[in-house]
Order: C-alpha cells, then structure tokens, then sequence
C-alpha cells in the first residue's frame, strides 16, 4: 500500500490546462485516433531525426536512475537479514545503508541528467517543428487555408504543439520512468522469490483488464469535457460579440438560459470524467491491498519453510508499493500521451498537406523586365467538389493598361484575380504573364513584380511606417514620407498624432476604414510592382473617401499593367477597359462608354442598377 | 479566497477534508499495520517453524481492510475537491456572464472581446485551480502531525529523524513551487505571444503571401518560438533539479531509520515492528507532502485570475430600466425625438481625453415618417441610432418614443417598440427559425416567413437544406454578407416595432435587392408610391400598421426615399429638410451625396490633359474627413 503515488490529482492539474488552449480548436473533432500510435510515433519520429540525438545515453541514464527506486527494498533486506535479525551487527547496517546513499546520490545526480538531456531535446525538436509548421501554412495555398478554420491552423502551431511539450514534461518522464520501474521491481520480486511475484500479478491482473476498460471510457469523457468546453466558449464569445443585439432586443433572459446550459453541460461532463478516473486510481488501490495480504499470507508460508527470509518478504512490502505507482498512474498519464500523440498526429497532418500552388524554385524563370502583359489561355476554375467558376476564358490584357473587371457577385471576378497573382493555380488552361506561364515563374520573382491589394487592406499591429516597410524593408522614413507625399497623403500622415510612427492597433483598427485602404495602397505603391491588382473594398466608407481613395489608387496605377476587380462601378469607368463577366465567362470587353451603347447589354444593367443607388 | 471558496461550498469541503483526513490517517495506519504484520506475525512464525492461521488471517484482513478504507478515503477526498472546483468554476462563470449581459455597452467598448472571454474561461478557472489540492493538502498536514506524533509516541531517537527528513522534505517543496511559478508564469507568457503572432500572420496571410513575406514572417514566429523553447528548457531544468531530489529525501530518510533504528534496537529502545513501521512511514509520507507544494505553486496564478474576475464583478454602471409602458394596444407608428442630447465615449486608456461624438443633436421622427441621416463616415450616425434604442444614454438630453423618456420605460416595452438594425450583422450560432424570432413571444413560422419575404430573404432561406431549421454556424460563417444582413433584417421587423432604425444596415445587400427592399419597407408606411407587387406581396411589419423609420444612409436612392434628411457632420446637425432642399444649400451635403458625379467630372478633364500631367499633380485629395 502506498500513498507515494497519487495521480489522480496531479494529472488533471496539467490536462485541464492543456484542455482549456485547444478546446475551442478541438471542439467538432472526434476523441477516436485514425492511425494508429505507432504510425504516428514513426512518422514524427522521421520528421525530426534530432528527436534521436543522444537517445541511447538518455536511456541509460534513465535506467540508473529507475535502479534509485529499487535501492531502498534491497537495503531494507540486507539490513534486515544480515544486521538486525540473525543477530544485531552495526557494522553490516551502516555499511549498507552507506552504500546505499551512495547509490542513491549517483542514480538523483542520473535523475538530473536523464531529464536535462530529454527536455533539451524534446524541446529543440518540437520548436524547430513549430516554426516548420507555421512556415508551411503559410506556404499552402489561399484554397486550402481557407478551407480549415483560421482558428484551427493557428491551434496546429500554438496548442497542439503545447499539448505535447507539457505531456512530455510531466507526463512523459513519469511513462518513461514508470515502464521502467515496472520492469525493474519485477526483476528484483523475481529474484527474491518467483512465487510472491506471481502473488502480486495475480492480484493486479483484474485491476490492469479494468483500467483498460476504463482508460478508454476515460478518453471519450475527456473527448467530451473538450467539446462541452468549446460550446461553452462559442456561447460565452456570442454573449460578448452580440452584446448590443441581446441589449436592443430584450433577450438577456434567452441569453442567459443559454449560457447556464452550456455551463451546466461542462460542468457536467467534468464530474463525469473525475468520477471514472477515481474509479480508476480506486481499482489500483484495491488491487494493491490484495496484493499485500497475499504477499503475507504465502510469505509467512515460505518463510516458514525457510525459502524467505524475513528481510526479502520485508523488502518484498515495499516492493509491492512500487509495483503499484506505475500501474495507478496509467489511467491518467496513457490518457495524456494519447492527447499528446493526437496532437502530433495533427500537426503532422498539416506538414504532410504538399501545398498545391509550389513554388518551382531554382528551376523557375524570372519574369521579363519592364510592364507586364497579361494572357489567359483556355482558363477553366472550379473549386474542389464544385461546378466551374470561370469556363475556357480566354483574354489577352496588353502592358501598362488599366483594366476593370466587373459583375454581379458570383460571377468569378474574384476568381480572375487570385489567378492572376497565382494564389490559385486554374483546373484547365494557363495564366501568362509577357509570355510565362505562372507555373514556372519563381515565387520571388512574382511577388516582388507582382502585388495585390486584397480587399480587407489587412495591417499588421504595428506602426503606419512598419506596416508600409512590410513590402520593402530596406526602406528609410524619409522614403517612406516621399512616397507618402507621391500619393497625395502627405497632409494625411501629418494630421495622425505620430506620423509613421503611429500604431495602428490590431488588425489596423485604431484607423478608420478608409485610412487603412490608404496604409494598403501605400504599402503597394513602395512594393512598386509591374502589375498591379486591385481588389477594392469601399462599402463601408462614404462617398468623399471613396472618391479620395481613388484618386490614391490613379497615382498607385499610373505606369503600370493594373487589373482592379471593382465592385462600385465608379471604378469601372475610371478605367481604360472594362472586362465584364457573367456566370465564369466573359460575355462584354470594351471602354464604358462603348459598353454603355448597348442598353440590353450585362454591363448596361449593372450600370443602370448603380445609377439608381447612387445618383 | 480559498476561504471564501470553503464558506461558498462548506459541505462539500467538509466531506473532502474529511476523506482526505481519513487517507492520512490509514496511510499511518498502514504503516504501522505492515511492522505489526512484520514483527509479531512473521518473525514469530518463522522463529517457531510454523503458521498461526488466526493470526495471518487477521493480518491479511488488516492490510486488505486499511486498502478499503483508503479507498474511501481517495473516494471522499477527490470526489469531494473535484465537484467543488467545478460547482465554484460554473457558479463563478454564471456570474461573470450574469454581468456581461447587466452592464452597460459603454462598458462591453472599453474592454477587448478577448479579455471578456478570458475573463469569464481561464480567469475563473485559475481562480479556483487551488481548490482541487486543498483538501489533500489540509489532510496532509493533519497527517504530517500524526506521523510526527506517533514518532514520538515510538522513540524520541526516530523521532528527531522525522523531525529532519518532514521539514527538509516541506521546505524543498516550498522552495520548488517559490523557483517554479516565475519559470512557469514566463512560459505562459510567451505562449500567448507566440499565438498571437500566429493569430495575426494567418489573419494577414493574404498580405503575407501576396507580397512574398513568408520568410520574414517565419523568423518572427522563430524568434518567439525559440524564446518559449528557452523558457520551456529552463522549467525542464528545474525539474530536472528538484522532482529527483524530492525522491531520494525520503528514501534517505528511511536509511537514516534503518542505522538509528539499529542503535536503538541495540539498545533494547524498540521491536523489530517498530523499526518496520517506521521505515515504512518514511516510504508512504514523501508522495502526499508534495500536495502542499502544489497549492503553493497555484497561488499566485489563482489570485491574478481571481482579480481580473473581481473587476468584472465589482463593475458598475448598469442601465436600469424604469417602469413606463406605452399603450402596446395601438400599434401605430411612434414618434421618436432628440432633445439637445450630447454624447461622448469614455477614453480608451486613461491618458487620452474623452471625445464629444454628439452635442446639441434635436430632432423629431413625427409618427409614420422615414427620415434620413447622412453625413461622412465618423458624424455620429451610428450613436444617434444607438442612442434611439437605448444602447447607450446621452451624456446629456433626452431622448423620447411617443413623448416619454426612453429611460423611463419597461424592457419589454421598450424593445417591443423600437429595433434597431445594426451596420455589421451579428447572427447567432442557432437555426434561422431562432436568429429571426429570437424566442419572442408571438412571433410563429407565419411571421417569421412574413419578415423573411419582407427582408428579401425567404428565397435563400427557402433553398437552405433544412429551411427555417438550417443552422447558420458560428458568426453566420455559412452566409455571405448579404445574407446576414437580410436575415437582422427580418429579424428587426418580425418584431412589428412601431420605430425601425436602420444603420446602413443594407450596404453588403446587391443594390438591386437593396431598392426592393427598401421599397417593401416603405410600401406599409403608405408615404410614396412603392412596386404594389411587394405591396401585396409583404403584409409589412404589424400586418397593414406603419412604422416609423430612422435610416442611415449613404446611397441616393435610400435617401430619395426619405420625407426628411438630417445632415451630420462632427456630431452635429447641420442642416434638415428634404433632399432637394439640401443639395441646394448645403455645400458639403451637395459634396458628399454628389462625389460620384464630381469625380467624374474631374476625370474627363483628366483624361484630356493626361499624356502631359506630371504625376503628382492633379492629386490634391480632400484630407478632412
């Protein structure tokens, strides 16, 4: 019997901290493992060969120290039956117990080491495949981004790799030691005597079917506490973002029956996990105490007949009390290692995505120098698992021309403008750039000559003068201040409180709207592309900041190819030629006033519709 | 706090310490149990060559009873700790989210939507993480007290070696949690930076990777990475350092016991069951002394979190509702009216200045009348339109619906009569059925779909898999903007409020579907000649009754349609009258309403002198907004 070990109330410290970082990522996922431990283990292993480094020294040190936890029984015995019990030798004591101080300061000295060496490594491992991780994220396509949550690609970097280094600092020493332990005090059980062993086993082989048993009950409970954990959060994060709704429409009584669900459902889920993993560590108990009372009874019978001596069943008491640690802690640790390992899996999951838009690298060509042309050969899109968005489009855009593409929403605009900048690659057909397939255009060339202005002109929080560096860094203030000037926003950074150096907060949202498009175009124009795309977003600014911006947008564009798809129709006419496209295809091609002569035309009723909102 | 989580749950804790208690003192008891066995059972049995059945059976039953009662104990202890963390957890969260719902919005702004969350997930949580040790450590001590006790009650020799292994064995523990909350503290610190980096480089991805930025963005995220693994190895080390130590103490300890045990026992002072018992003890206290270490370890984290739950308890600044109703029997439409309301938000950070959005802002919505505000982005349209729901409350003025001050009046009646539709759609993770009558008494699938055809969106919904049941996810992540936009829509006109107040709540709707929107609106309120196919179509918002309406609005054609305009600019009114009226003698309204023409005008005359202007001229942009 032993109070040594008392996982129950260690184990769901760590767990609930790890539960609570990735529940919210974790919440539709299932508990169940898709592949099995082994694979999982062999491929991460493969993935970070470091992992390896100086393992069997690690090993070894772990085996000395586990040799530690078997020294006290072994002095107990010797002390016993050489100095105490068959005739009082002082002598025989103190040089045991020396001895064995000895060996203990040598296997905690081990311990040290052991842990050291491990944390390390692991440690330097599991970074490097952090920031492997992000780096391919990032390095995936716009589909496949779009395709997971945002929130649950960041939880691949941040708690999923969390949830293996805390399993490994806790968790992972006690597996390691613990598998050690077991086999070693069953090796000195057997030396003392084979019979007690098999006492002992006996005893703990129902206890070890029963926490199988509920080892896996214990996992789909957990698995439920994490998806009641992100139901809770959703709830709570709608009560907060809809605050002024609940507010305008009364409903602060529905609101909070909702929430008190959702509270009451974890807490619910909780106690039912505690109460099967005390059922769990209650098993070993038990087990531990049959194993004890049986050890007495047959070991009185050897000892009777002389095939024990008094110090080795002595010994063999405080054997059985190591025995029992590994087999109570199994529960609660084998259930963090699977966490740990579905973590692992997860990660490594999102590594083995080959991204589908790559980067062909050395071999790549360079874009020709000068204003880029555009051609669109024979270009087919469809989503994965979807009907085509843009059919066999063929068109040809020449150098230094300022181009709109408008339609209705749906109509694949914005499809022709992820093309262009190869954020997507098309289904059928090739996108040219003066002659290069985008396929084989180096990355670094490409984004260095060509640059898109995303709709939502996202800032980084940081300053104005950062966020407009981002594209160039080598750039100095006052090239900064002069391209500011350039665009006719010279009086615009003076008016903010610090100029360049004003922080923009996150996402940009100590600045308006329109101040952010004017950081974005900024930040385009210092990027100085040779081909320009435009995907503006000017619904939620009025109409004398629209008309500003696009006044920036004239002098970002002036000299270079510019595609802008335009979703206000005032840019359509401000450009050289309107593309117009309706259900995947081009069905108008002209300058506005040429499309306009139409009046049955797609482009005349979009006209006409914006006319009536706007005039 | 701990105390006050014993006074908030005290039976519960009582049933805890009284089974962690009931562990200690087996734990003792075993101890004891195991030299007995030892000493009077088997060394007796082996001296004399054969088995007392009696006595070995007794034993046997002694070591498999004390199992028993220990099991009671972890049984009590763990059940115990474990229910009261959770119960405190839930009751703390109802609480904090109790006072979300009760404060004022005012307040909702000067607080990140993260820190709410926090406060209300991982700050009650850290809060009463200490709960769970507690009783075990409380047992402990209990225990520690015994085991010394029943030392001495042994030998005063062994004693005094109790009395150096506990304390020693305490103080490293103390020391550990002392060295390891700072190591920790940092780690959790740098996690949440590194995923801030995170959160923010894959909100930015689009940017990123348009501008070819990843390598950059990867020696950000490396640089942090690499800082948390440092911070992570330190804790490791520590680890390393102590769990091992705390170890071998105790079995140092039982060697120690064996040499004194041995002079002792020389001496005639104690049994071989006493020397037993003892080195036992020794073996059996090491675990459960670390409890206490734990609780220590928690402390500082579970009082930082339960400030910040503090903070939100003690916030005050509620907006009561008074006891006013209006006559919900004549459901014509209101008469909303501003009386020199003045209105300012409170300063993000304590340095800045509060700034003044609205002041001496008065104007009257007469019953059944649309009137329109417009004015350039940052007038203070969307406080007005606030300020006619009772989102907030003016600084100073009054605000009134049918002549009586919206302070005065009921929730109920208050929210029955005016709704609002917001600029950004917020839709809740429900079905549409549920987003639209939002458990509103009175309001069945026939008004829901009434509201939805008015909305311009019982086509979408109709095509939904599952109709009225379709569940919308997270932040209505399954619409497009649009959508969202049609379903608040529906949402604020299934109610039949006799005011509606719309805050640019059209501007992601397609302007065609806008137009037949608004003309539906205007169709009930019977003031313009509207399509009569929508008329008939739509039986409007309180079958055939009018509402008021006050609409923010940039687009021409929502103005048009409005029998008043109101022109903001800085937070005041500027000018009133119909639009005609305006366009000919306000300048900047005639400027705002017209920029589409003007810039047009501008750029024929551009593209005349095109091929000879220099870059940067004919850029003069208009800075002020």
């Amino acid at each position: 019997m032993s109070a040594r070990s008392e996982p129950g109330l260690r184990a769901p410290q760590s767990r609930a901290k790890s539960d609570t970082s990735s529940a919210s990522a974790e919440a539709d996922r299932p508990a169940e493992a898709t592949e099995s431990t082994w694979r999982t283990l062999r491929r991460g292993l493969a993935l970070s060969p470091e992992l390896r480094t100086g393992l069997a020294g690690t090993l070894v040190l772990a085996l000395i120290y586990m040799v530690g936890r078997v020294a006290v029984p072994v002095a107990v015995q010797r002390g016993i039956d050489h100095g105490i019990v068959g005739g009082l030798d002082l002598n025989v004591v103190s040089l045991t117990v020396i001895a064995t101080a000895a060996v203990l300061v040598v296997t905690t000295i081990c311990g040290y080491l052991m842990m050291r060496r491990l944390f390390t490594v692991s440690e330097t491992a599991l970074a490097a495949v952090r920031t492997r991780a992000f780096r391919h994220v990032h390095d995936l396509s716009m589909l496949h981004q779009q395709s997971e949550r945002r929130g649950s690609l960041v939880s691949r970097v941040t708690s999923d790799v969390d949830q293996i280094t805390q399993f490994l600092q806790w968790g992972g020493v006690i597996l390691i030691v613990n598998l050690g332990q077991l086999v070693v005090t069953t090796a000195v059980m057997l030396a003392y005597s084979w019979q007690l062993t098999l006492v002992v086993l006996v005893a703990f082989a129902p206890a070890v079917l029963v926490i199988r048993l509920l080892q896996r009950r214990l996992a789909g409970a957990y698995g439920l506490v994490r998806q009641r954990m992100g139901a809770l959060l959703g709830t709570i994060g709608e009560s907060v973002v809809g605050a002024p709704v609940i507010r305008a429409y009364g409903i602060a009584g529905r609101t909070e029956r909702r929430l008190d669900k959702a509270i009451e459902g974890q807490r619910q889920a909780q106690q039912k996990a505690i109460r099967i993993s005390i059922l769990g560590s209650s098993v070993g108990e038990l087990a531990a105490g049959l194993a004890l009372a049986g050890v007495v009874v047959v070991g009185v019978n050897l000892g009777v007949d002389r095939t024990l001596s008094i110090g080795q069943l002595t010994a063999f008491l405080f054997l059985v009390t190591l025995f029992i640690q590994p087999v109570q802690i199994a529960t609660e640790v084998l259930n963090e290692a699977q966490n740990a390992i579905a973590g692992w899996r997860r990660v490594l999951d999102v590594l083995d995505v080959a991204p589908d838009v790559a980067d062909p690298g050395e071999q790549g060509r360079e874009l020709p120098p000068g204003p880029l042309d555009i051609r669109f050969a024979g270009v087919t899109f469809a989503y994965p698992g979807g009907p085509p968005v843009l059919h066999e489009v063929a068109v040809e855009i020449p150098a230094k021309s300022r181009v709109a593409v408008v339609g209705e929403t749906g109509s694949g605009k914005t499809t022709f403008a992820k093309l262009l900048t190869r954020l997507m690659d098309p289904t059928e057909g090739d996108v040219l750039l003066s002659g290069v397939p985008l396929r084989d255009v180096r990355f670094d060339s490409l984004r260095s000559r060509v640059v898109m202005v995303p709709q939502d002109g996202f800032l980084f929080d940081a300053t104005v003068g950062e966020n407009v560096r981002f594209a160039r860094p080598e750039l100095t203030d006052a090239q900064l201040t002069a391209a500011f000037t350039e665009l006719g926003l010279a009086d615009w950074l003076d008016g903010l409180p610090a100029g360049l150096d004003t922080a923009v907060g996150e996402r940009g949202e100590a600045l308006s709207v329109g101040e952010r498009q004017l950081v974005a175009l900024a930040r385009a124009y210092v990027a100085d592309p040779d081909l320009l795309v435009l995907d503006e977003a000017t619904s939620a600014v009025d109409p004398a900041t629209e008309v500003r911006l696009q006044r920036t947008l004239d002098a970002v564009t002036r000299g270079r190819t510019t595609l802008a798809i335009a979703h206000r129709l005032s840019t359509a006419q401000a450009a050289d030629e309107v593309i117009v496209v309706d259900r995947g295809r081009i069905v108008q091609r002209g300058p506005h006033d040429e499309l306009l002569r139409d009046p049955d035309s797609v482009y005349a009723l979009l006209y006409a519709s914006w006319l009536e909102q706007t005039r | 706090m701990l105390g006050r989580a014993i006074r908030e749950q005290p039976r519960i804790f009582a049933v805890a310490v009284t089974g962690s208690v009931l562990f200690g003192l087996m734990v003792i008891a075993s101890a004891y149990v195991v030299g007995a066995v030892v000493g009077k059972v088997v060394v007796p049995a082996v001296a004399r060559g054969s088995v007392a059945g009696g006595t070995l059976a007794l034993a046997a039953a002694a070591l498999f009873g004390i199992s028993v009662l220990r099991v009671v104990g972890i049984f009590g202890r763990r059940l115990g700790a474990g229910y009261m963390q959770y119960r405190l957890q839930a009751a703390y969260r109802r609480r904090v989210t109790r006072r979300y719902l009760e404060l004022p919005l005012a307040w909702h702004h000067r607080n990140a939507t993260g820190t709410l969350l926090s406060n209300a997930n991982s700050d009650v949580e850290a809060a009463w993480y200490p709960i769970a040790p507690l009783p075990f450590a409380v047992g402990t001590l209990v225990m520690l007290v015994g085991a010394v006790v029943s030392l001495f009650l042994t030998d005063w020799a062994l004693a005094l070696v109790g009395l150096a292994v506990f304390p020693a064995l305490f103080a490293l523990n103390v020391v550990y949690s002392r060295r390891m909350a700072p190591r920790q503290a940092r780690a959790q610190r740098l996690r949440a930076e590194v995923s801030g980096i995170a959160h923010e480089s894959f909100d930015g991805a689009l940017v990123v990777k348009t501008m070819g930025r990843e390598a950059q963005e990867t020696d950000r995220f490396a640089a942090r990475a690499g800082e948390l693994r440092d911070a992570l190895i330190a804790v490791g080390r520590l680890r390393g350092v102590f769990d091992p130590m705390l170890e071998t103490l105790p079995s140092l300890g039982t060697l120690a016991v064996l040499v004194v045990g041995a002079v002792r026992l020389r001496q005639g002072a104690i049994s071989v069951t006493e020397l037993v018992s003892v080195a036992f003890l020794f073996t059996v206290l090491a675990f459960p002394v670390r409890a206490i270490g734990w609780v220590l370890a928690e402390l500082p984290r579970s009082v930082a979190g339960w400030d910040r739950v503090r903070r939100v308890l003690d916030a005050t600044g509620e907006m009561p509702y008074g006891t006013r109703t209006l006559d919900p029997a004549t459901p014509t439409p209101a008469t909303l009216a501003f009386h020199d309301v003045h209105f300012g938000y409170e300063p993000a950070e304590a340095h800045l200045p509060g700034t003044e959005v609205l002041g001496e802002v008065s104007f009257t919505v007469p019953a059944g009348r649309t009137v329109a505000l417009v004015g350039p982005t940052g007038a203070g349209k969307s406080t007005i339109a606030s300020l006619a729901v009772r989102l907030v409350d003016p600084r100073a003025g009054t605000v009134t619906v049918d002549g009586v001050d919206v302070r005065e009046l009921t929730a109920a009646s208050l929210t029955s009569t005016v709704a609002l539709v917001a600029q950004v759609p917020f839709v809740f993770d429900d079905t549409v059925r549920a987003n639209i009558s939002l458990d509103r008494p009175g309001i069945g699938d026939d008004e829901v779909w009434a509201a939805l055809r008015l909305a311009e969106a019982d086509g979408f919904v109709a095509a939904l898999p599952d109709g009225l049941d379709t569940m919308v996810g997270e932040r209505g992540t399954s619409l497009s903007g649009g959508q969202r936009q049609r379903l608040t829509l529906a949402r604020a006109l299934a109610g039949r409020p006799r005011l509606l107040v719309l805050d640019d709540a059209t501007s992601a709707v397609d302007p065609r579907v806008e137009a037949a929107i608004l003309a539906g609106l205007r169709a009930p309120a019977g003031r313009t000649s509207a399509d009569p196919e929508h008329r008939s179509a739509a039986p409007g918002p309180g079958g055939g009754a009018a509402a008021s309406i006050l609409v923010v609005a940039y687009r021409r054609a929502t103005i048009a349609l409005a029998d008043e305009v109101i022109y903001l600019e800085h937070g005041r009114v500027l000018a009133r009258g119909t639009h005609a009226e305006l366009l000919a003698t306000v300048p900047g309204y005639a400027d705002l309403v017209t920029a589409y023409e003007q810039a047009e005008q501008e750029r024929e005359q551009q593209h005349t002198y095109d091929e000879v202007t220099p870059l940067t001229s004919g850029l003069e942009i208009e800075v002020d907004r």
